[in-house]
């Protein structure tokens, strides 16, 4: 499916949807197939000025990254043997009680302090009541009512613009993120056409946010669920591996005219990569305008991207009558009589041990290194790769601007072709450095150091030095070679000699590339030109 | 004396009450009236009963007053696909003209509480919503303990439990009224 595109006029792109049938004003070719879009530029000058634009509103949930259950002590491990840690009451046998997690409770608060959210000093539990297999006590706790934290903000950016080289920010609203309980594991035996039931992860913590439909297409999506990721990931409250389900993500997409009402919504879910998340919501953005467009009505359905429909929408709710209010207080002096301040969650404390988010060491990485915003972008998005940055820059005096380049795009763009993280780079950043510190000195031109830089990866663990030796990539400064080596040149192109004296510089460089391939690259660009510069005037 | 007198019929009153509830409890009447041995149970009495006379937490007379009919609030009408969707959430069958009477009573018995003043109280949730919420420790203190759960279930396919396929959603009421015509009901 190429539907990487979509008609939201807010994304900064130059292309939009095909509709399913061609106006009658417009002679264009059509293709039948949804999936290929055509005639991109003529299609937005030709459509009346309201264009349908997509609604996205995004309800995640985060599983926390924490030792235990919510309610209860048994253990959260993922690829455990079925069935091993669940404790009687993540069974709901009876007698069974819920006991809160304080550990919990501080990642909730910390992810609404992070996202700006106005964290409720009283938040209740509910119960929400549906029959599923895989909730064996048949409600699940929740906190519909009267959540831990409401009313933040989400700040995302995104690479967009033409070249897809300008940072975009944009801001989804939050609206609440509330503590719930996860409901176990259902495995289909068609076979035999039963359900295997393993409740591991029955009663594990999520925070579920939920987002208001701020956004219009996958990308916008897509950006700031990397965004959370991120976040989550330097709050250390979820791991965020959106493939293992520790990060859900289900999408409510709608189509409207802008000012008019918004349209019926279908909701996305199963969706277990970033890049999928983008490509379904485009998907369905262009589904439902195709059928408006049609004059058909679009049908509050939910669409699984892949199979297994949930539980039935409508449910039932009642507060949890065996949890009091859950208190949180603002430090030690505000805690009421006989509450320990280790048992409490304390917001100054909570607030103190905020690390560093994403946003802000982009802006650091800026100010620091005076590096462009969409090179700090690329820097914080891959894991890992701000580390490797900051510890080449140890090792070189280079200007980090020059550094920034072989990082993001020779390095990155090996990393990306072999399909390897950060951490597994044949290449170290001391490694990295040296190269780096060699081409400065001279002893080797640009392209020859790419070249170096290349065997490097090739042989992991040679040294820079090691390997201009070998391949004889040593920079040529003697004069007297390179004297006879742009001679040679010249006498052989008296045409373009010609053109550099009557003032057409352009030729000189021409005149260069030609030592160069005498050369073989090695050639030191700075003499060359002097030398030339001086045969030909 | 009479001091005397009162702590003996609370302890002839006690066993006698406690025998027969012990009754009610179980179906086995034996085995129960066997093992509540009067001694150990005589022991446990520290309160007095609310049976007993000489509790002065019960009222003598009963003070709950019948509330007229034009004080409640217009009766509430079930429409039939109301009725249809509670019995597909909650997955009970109302079955008859007779049930759906039933939880109108029921209804209007519960509207009573609407003759009550509550401007300006919060509603209760819980019982416990003067205590503080005790926060646990994250540390692993439960679980491991596949082998004693799945013996309580009787379907189980190597350490997983089995369960009927999804949701076996409750039949049209047009459907279930052929169902039933069939049945014994």
């Amino acid at each position: 499916m190429s539907t990487s595109l979509s008609s939201c006029a807010s994304c900064s792109r130059s292309d939009s949807v095909q509709s399913g049938r061609p106006s009658a004003t417009s002679p264009r070719h059509w293709k039948s197939s949804a999936t290929s879009p055509t005639s991109p530029t003529m299609a937005r000058s030709r459509f009346a000025p309201q264009q349908l634009v997509g609604v996205v509103g995004l309800e995640i949930h985060a599983q926390i990254s924490s030792n235990t259950k919510l309610f209860s002590g048994s253990s959260v491990q993922f690829l455990a043997p079925p069935n091993s840690s669940v404790s009687f009451f993540d069974a709901s046998l009876p007698g069974t009680l819920p006991v809160l997690n304080r550990r919990c409770v501080e990642a909730a608060v910390m992810t609404g302090l992070a996202l700006n959210c106005t964290i409720n000093k009283k938040s209740v539990f509910d119960r929400k009541h549906y029959f599923y297999a895989d909730l064996p006590a048949g409600y699940q706790i929740t906190q519909q009512r009267r959540p831990v934290a409401v009313d933040g903000v989400l700040t995302y950016s995104f690479l967009g613009g033409r070249k897809r080289s300008q940072v975009m920010r944009k801001n989804v609203h939050i609206k609440q993120i509330q503590l719930e309980q996860d409901s176990g594991k259902s495995l289909h035996d068609d076979v035999n056409s039963q359900t295997l039931i393993d409740l591991n992860r029955a009663g594990v913590g999520l925070m579920e946010l939920v987002m208001e439909p701020d956004m219009s297409c996958g990308e916008e999506a897509a950006a700031a669920v990397r965004e959370l990721q991120l976040i989550l990931q330097a709050l250390g409250t979820c791991q965020g591996n959106m493939s293992e389900g520790q990060l859900r993500v289900d999408a409510n997409v709608s189509v409207h005219r802008p000012g008019e009402p918004l349209g019926t919504r279908t909701e996305v879910k199963n969706i277990n990569s970033i890049r999928y998340l983008a490509r379904a919501i485009d998907f369905e953005v262009q589904r439902q305008t195709a059928v408006v467009r049609r004059g058909g009505a679009v049908l509050n359905e939910t669409r699984a991207y892949d199979s297994k429909s949930g539980p039935s929408p409508s449910c039932r709710f009642m507060p949890e009558p065996n949890l009091p209010p859950l208190l949180v207080f603002e430090d030690e002096a505000s805690l009421p009589a006989g509450v320990e301040a280790g048992e409490a969650v304390l917001l100054r404390t909570l607030r103190a041990r905020l690390p560093e988010l994403p946003s802000v060491r982009r802006d650091r990485l800026v100010q620091t290194y005076g590096l462009l915003p969409e090179h700090s972008f690329t820097l914080v998005n891959e894991d890992g790769l701000m580390e490797y940055f900051e510890a080449v820059m140890k090792g070189t005096s280079r200007d980090p601007r020059k550094v920034i380049g072989w990082v993001t795009n020779e390095l990155l763009g090996l990393l990306k072709q072999q399909d390897l993280s950060v951490s597994h780079s044949p290449v170290l950043p001391a490694a990295l450095a040296e190269l780096l510190e060699l081409q400065e000195a001279g002893c080797i031109s640009s392209s020859a150091a790419k070249q170096v830089f290349q065997e490097m990866w090739r042989s992991p663990g040679k040294a820079a030095l090691q390997i201009i030796q070998e391949l004889d990539l040593g920079l040529v400064s003697d004069a007297a070679d390179l004297h006879r080596i742009c001679q040679k040149v010249v006498d052989s192109h008296p045409d373009k000699v010609r053109a550099v004296r009557s003032g057409n510089q352009k030729v000189l460089n021409k005149l260069m590339g030609l030592v160069q391939k005498e050369t073989k690259g090695r050639a030191d660009p700075v003499l060359v030109r002097e030398i030339l510069q001086e045969k030909t005037s | 004396m009479i001091k005397m007198l009162a702590f003996q019929t609370l302890r002839v009153v006690s066993l006698e009450i406690l025998g027969s509830s012990c009754n009610l409890l179980a179906n086995n009447v034996r085995s129960i009236t066997k093992r509540c041995s009067p001694r150990s149970l005589q022991s446990q009495i520290l309160r007095p009963l609310s049976s007993h006379q000489h509790n002065l937490k019960v009222p003598k007379v009963p003070t709950w007053e019948h509330v007229p009919e034009e004080e409640l609030p217009r009766p509430t009408k079930i429409p039939a696909d109301l009725v249809d969707r509670l019995e597909r959430l909650a997955l009970v069958d109302f079955r008859t003209q007779q049930g759906l009477e039933c939880l109108e009573k029921a209804i209007r018995f519960a509207d009573q509480l609407h003759v009550v003043d509550t401007s300006g109280v919060e509603p209760m949730d819980s019982v416990l919503e003067d205590r503080a919420l005790y926060l646990r420790d994250d540390t692993v203190t439960e679980g491991d303990c596949a082998e004693e759960l799945l013996k309580l279930a009787k379907n189980t396919v190597e350490e997983y439990f089995v369960a009927p396929p999804g949701n076996i959603p409750l039949p049209k009421r047009e459907e279930r009224a052929a169902i039933l015509r069939h049945s014994e009901f």
